[in-house]
């Protein structure tokens, strides 16, 4: 759609439920990616709950929209930038994730994990990389 | 430079929407330009005709509306999140099949794709929110 290849970030901070702000990121993801853009994502803080395996939202009355975040290589949307420090704060682990992969075109289609895991002092490199931070 | 602006909370309760007006009246009388305004999540309510502030109180879509007419400014309003809250043009309530519109004079509804191009477009995309 266009020439201009830029850096996007879309930065999440916030729990899956309870805000929109989760949801709506995702919905910029996925539209964004028809742009052919350089994407990245970043969870931290209570944002890396978004990715947590086995969310149940029906006695909530919510919708469910984690398995979208498995999807996201269909999408060529494969750097999910994940804060360490956010991570021990909360008692979390790399277990605790959601396996996210996607098909490394570029390596005969091997299967590897869109997941990477960088310290605090790395996430501010990632984002100063970054031509458009979007942060939600 | 040029400037794209997202606003992401909604008007009054949260002073996303003000700092943006003021950030954008700065930078035009600075001389730079603001290609667009796109109004996500509860940023949105800014462009509904029906609000009524206090009369001693500012009137945050009248400012955006003069705004947008003096500088020829694009306020746009995302469409996902506009239904969401139930903000419609005369087009989108014909087509739900609702009986009024409420969005105001200034501001148009369009997709996310806007944001997008907003960002591959202009120098800097400024985000007012929380």
């Amino acid at each position: 759609m266009s020439e201009t290849v830029k850096k996007f970030l879309y930065v999440n901070r916030k729990a899956p439920y309870g805000t929109i702000y989760a949801q709506e990121s995702l919905e910029v993801v996925l539209i964004g990616a028809a742009f052919d853009q350089d994407v990245s994502m970043a969870f931290l803080d209570d944002g890396v709950f978004q990715l947590t395996k086995g969310q149940d939202t029906k006695d909530a009355g919510l919708k469910n929209f984690s398995p979208t975040f498995r999807a996201l290589g269909d999408y060529e949307v494969t750097k999910l930038y994940v804060e360490q420090e956010s991570l021990d704060e909360r008692g979390l682990t790399l277990d605790d994730l959601q396996d996210i992969q996607y098909e490394d075109e570029d390596d005969d289609y091997a299967e590897k994990s869109s997941i990477i895991v960088v310290s605090r002092s790395g996430m501010a490199d990632v984002m100063a990389d970054q031509d458009v931070v979007l942060s939600f | 430079m040029k400037f794209g602006i997202v606003v992401s909370e909604g008007p009054y309760t949260h002073q996303a929407s003000d700092s943006a007006y003021n950030f954008i009246k700065a930078a035009l009388a600075k001389g730079h330009e603001v290609a667009r305004v796109f109004f996500y999540h509860d940023g949105v309510n800014v462009g509904t005709r029906l609000s009524i502030p206090p009369q001693d109180d500012r009137h945050i879509q009248k400012q955006w509306t003069a705004l947008a007419k003096d500088h020829n400014l694009d306020l746009v309003i995302c469409i996902a999140a506009a239904q969401r809250r139930g903000l419609l043009d005369q087009n989108e309530a014909d087509r739900q099949g609702k009986d009024a519109n409420n969005i105001a004079e200034g501001f148009r509804i369009s997709g996310l794709g806007q944001l997008i191009e907003m960002g591959i477009q202009c120098d800097r995309t400024i985000t007012f929110g929380d």
